[in-house]
């Protein structure tokens, strides 16, 4: 029996003149793995929240067509009745969070089903346990880390058993290290425990190897529901925003099928000769900061909050102006911190910083900076033409996408004719929750800024997104830079800190994005055209490029086999 | 304020037990309008915090609450036209008439204030000392529904708290002028619904929303829940016979009067002491929820 069935399903919120969901028909097996994909405003969430209950029972509106979770009719039963089958983990654990502390916050959902207290602190000591959460079970909620916040909603979110588990970008605030962990903690729970995942994620290449089956939703409809590989290939054909960098790579040099994960991409091109097998990743070093007139310079900043350990230890940071730097770390590691004293928020407790003028600074979420009623209120003309939102004054704000309140935010941060241009603009992970084609917009609209001088200081655990926008990265851990080198440097030399082209061609040649990857290994294959294990040359197969919107309608039962069948070479 | 918890005999005896030595100590305060108990109150919240290991929690809301204290204390001889003692002639004002400022008014206007004071450290005590996830299943099994309304109200102080501190942060970099008072009131306003829209849907998908009533967890008292129940037992019947005996009596109008004889000095001694006797006993202080985990139970 499916665990969750939608029958020709459409849903549209209250006042919302297009349905969120449009006939969708749909049907989850016990014991897969399934990954949503899509651009923001696609429709995920909205399925998740009609899996969990919240539609329509929270959020009103109007059903069409049958919804079944685990047997219960979501029209009859709300999310906390369907709470006892389906777990639910949304984007911002901060609202999650219900209790003061961690183990009563695990304990709070079996406590709502009238569990005795000897199952309760049994399912909770589990739960913990198989989060990796145990030393956290006495801690008070909101002393928690976001990375740390995450982990205990998912726990709550699991400690009852339920039959599905959904997951709504729980990796969107998680550094890459975390993010992995977590991907890799679902997938045991799936194998394992045999638990329904439902997974919402905008970084598909984090989590595609995991993968039973990929249902990518545009408009609110299905568009393509396939196994990894073949919804790679339709991604390639029909919508490349989602696909991943290493499908991309490997499909601009001329090589095929499209690879779920590194260590098939590896193999396509181990195969074809295209894998440089010589690699030196080049040590991260420090570079001389100020080539011109310098946008920031601290030296030798220390944060010690009283009673607790020092957030920030003796950072030297120089950044010139119209240079990209891009800050990474684990969560924790002082990023936000540091800008939160760049920008003057607060006081180091010793130190110096000092600027080349003004700073501005976006911090994670652009909601906080949007008051008025009109986004013409917001910004000046200036600074709307700017960000590429002139055509849009009479808006009101709330009703923009994630991306365009992100660029609205950056209006109001960047300011009209009547204030000074920045000298250097902060921005705390910016791309939070936003799609690809989103983040690319971002990159160019950055760089256009750091064109006329004003120095960028970009905190992201995006390597993809760090690789488009900076060409200075500085690693920071534990309150201290650890490596400060040129992108191609630092992300090409990590495993974790490292785009998924580097990862792929193992820092070769310091290619960090699909486009400088394809092109070092069609060099590559230049130089040694032979192939192995394939057919040596002809088209690319990729998926169908045009027709239904399912292009493989039987839901794989078991993860692909990575390794490549054939190679094929454009 | 989130409660913190520290290894202290109070952070160790169980959440009902805490709210009684609260409410032992912040109910003299409703009862009495003698200067000297009210200031023993105070002093008592502070002291019994500050065994508790809250004292800076304790002291911050009291900072807090002196200009309100003393806004009342201020008002209250402008407003009241009672007393006999005339110590000041303002005038006639618009709207208040006119005023002859008394003495009477002047220390009914401090006696207020402090009640006020006692009532807020008594209320800032309990929120640093008493475990609100217990109160709430506890308070789960008298009313289900008064207890999700309570437990919205309680997650969404911390949320907003955080939210507020994000908006101020966020106003402060933005470029140019900054937006009106108005335009910001109905952006934390529309922000607020958005987080308690949030709030409620996290305790809907935790199963709150059909939650059976909890089972009863019987379990010994233990000897700090004995000693902090003895401690409230005692200065409720403190409370008690002093009142009913009439001493500790105070009144202000229409002059001063008051008695400080052995009545209102030994409520005032009982107050400040009886409540930290118990932290004499530091044997087994880890906070609960850990000693419950460890399986050791109450002891």
């Amino acid at each position: 029996m499916s665990v969750l069935a939608l029958e020709r399903l459409t849903y549209a919120y209250p006042g919302a003149p297009t349905p969120a969901l449009d006939d969708v028909t749909l049907h989850v097996e016990e014991g897969e793995l399934i990954v949503l994909a899509g651009r923001s405003g696609s429709g995920k969430s909205t399925l998740l929240r009609l899996a969990s209950g919240l539609v329509p029972h929270v959020h009103g509106g109007t059903v069409r067509g049958e919804a079944v979770v685990a047997g219960m009719d979501v029209r009859d039963h709300g999310p906390g009745e369907l709470a006892a089958v389906a777990g639910s983990l949304f984007q911002d654990p901060e609202t999650q969070i219900v209790m003061g502390t961690v183990r009563n916050e695990l304990a709070f959902p079996l406590e709502n089903r009238g569990e005795s207290p000897a199952a309760i602190a049994r399912g909770v000591e589990e739960a913990a346990l198989a989060l990796g959460i145990a030393h956290l079970l006495e801690r008070p909620t909101h002393a928690l880390s976001g990375g740390e916040l995450q982990r205990v909603a998912l726990a709550a979110a699991l400690v009852g058993r339920p039959r599905l588990v959904l997951l709504d970008e729980p990796t969107s605030q998680l550094d890459p290290v975390a993010g992995d962990e977590l991907i890799g903690l679902l997938r045991r729970l799936n194998e394992e425990w045999g638990t329904t995942i439902l997974l919402a994620e905008h970084r598909l290449e984090r989590c595609l190897t995991a993968a039973d089956r990929v249902l990518a939703m545009a408009d609110g409809r299905i568009a393509c529901d396939a196994d990894p590989a073949d919804f790679l290939a339709w991604a390639h054909a029909s919508a490349p925003a989602l696909e991943t960098p290493g499908a991309r790579l490997l499909a601009t040099a001329g090589l095929g099928p499209p690879p779920v994960g590194v260590k098939q991409a590896r193999r396509i091109l181990r195969a074809a000769g295209g894998l440089p097998d010589d690699t030196h990743p080049v040590p991260a070093q420090r570079k001389e900061a100020a080539r011109h007139r310098p946008a920031l310079r601290l030296r030798g900043v220390w944060v010690e909050p009283r009673g607790e350990p020092a957030i920030l230890r003796g950072v030297d940071l120089s950044i010139a102006a119209g240079e990209r730097v891009a800050l990474m770390g684990r969560n924790g590691a002082g990023k936000s911190t540091l800008l939160r004293h760049v920008a003057g928020l607060s006081q180091p407790t010793r130190g110096r910083i000092e600027t080349g003028g003004r700073v501005a600074l976006l911090l994670q979420n652009p909601n906080d900076y949007l008051v008025h009623e009109r986004v013409g209120e917001e910004a000046s003309a200036e600074a709307l033409e700017a960000v590429g939102l002139a055509g849009m004054v009479d808006r009101h704000p709330r009703d923009l996408s994630g991306g365009e309140r992100q660029r609205l935010a950056l209006a109001v941060v960047l300011g009209g004719p009547d204030v000074a241009a920045p000298a250097l603009l902060c921005l705390d992970e910016p791309t939070r929750g936003m799609d690809r084609a989103h983040k690319a917009d971002l990159a160019v609209l950055l760089g256009r800024l750091a064109a006329t001088g004003t120095g960028l200081l970009v905190a992201t655990h995006d390597p993809e997104f760090a690789a488009a926008v900076a060409d200075r990265v500085v690693l920071l851990a534990d309150g201290a830079p650890i490596a400060d080198g040129a992108a191609a440097d630092v992300l090409a030399g990590g495993w974790y800190f490292a785009t998924e082209t580097a990862r792929i061609l193992r820092g070769a040649g310091g290619a960090l994005d699909p486009d400088a990857g394809a092109a070092l290994i069609r060099a590559r294959l230049a130089a040694a055209p032979a192939v192995t294990g394939g057919p040596p040359a002809g088209p690319v197969a990729h998926a169908p490029a045009a027709g239904p919107p399912s292009v493989a309608p039987a839901p794989a039962a078991n993860p692909p086999d990575p390794r490549p069948t054939e190679v094929r070479r454009r | 304020m989130p409660v913190r918890r520290t290894a202290s005999p109070l952070h160790a005896a169980r959440a009902a037990v805490g709210c009684a030595l609260c409410a032992a100590l912040a109910l003299p305060a409703l009862l009495f309008d003698d200067p000297l108990v009210l200031g023993a109150v105070v002093a008592a919240a502070l002291a019994t915090g500050t065994a508790a290991g809250a004292g800076r929690p304790l002291r911050r809301a009291l900072l807090l609450a002196l200009p309100f204290a003393l806004a009342i204390a201020l008002l209250n001889p402008l407003i009241t036209h009672d007393g006999l003692t005339v110590i000041a002639r303002l005038g006639s004002l618009p709207v208040l008439g006119r005023i002859d400022v008394t003495l009477e008014a002047l220390a009914y206007g401090a006696v207020l204030g402090l009640r006020a004071l006692a009532l807020i450290v008594c209320c800032a005590l309990y929120a640093a000392v008493v475990d609100p996830d217990e109160v709430l299943r506890s308070f789960r099994r008298v009313s289900f529904r008064s207890a999700l309304t309570a437990t919205l109200a309680t997650r969404m102080v911390p949320v907003l708290q955080r939210d507020g501190r994000r908006m101020a942060d966020a106003q402060r970099c933005r470029a140019g002028a900054a937006p009106a008072r108005l335009a910001l009131v109905r952006a934390v306003a529309a922000g607020a619904l958005d987080r308690a829209v949030d709030v409620a849907a996290a305790l809907e998908v935790r199963g709150y929303g059909s939650a059976r009533r909890p089972p009863r967890v019987r379990a010994p008292f233990s000897r700090h829940d004995r000693a902090f129940a003895a401690a409230a037992v005692v200065l409720l019947a403190a409370t008690v016979v002093v009142r009913a005996t009439g001493a500790a009596a105070f009144d202000a109008y229409p002059q001063l009067h008051g008695d400080w004889g052995a009545g209102a000095w030994a409520l005032a001694a009982a107050l400040v002491l009886v409540p930290l006797l118990p932290f004499l006993d530091r044997r087994g202080v880890e906070p609960r929820a850990a000693a419950l985990a460890s399986g050791w139970g109450r002891r």
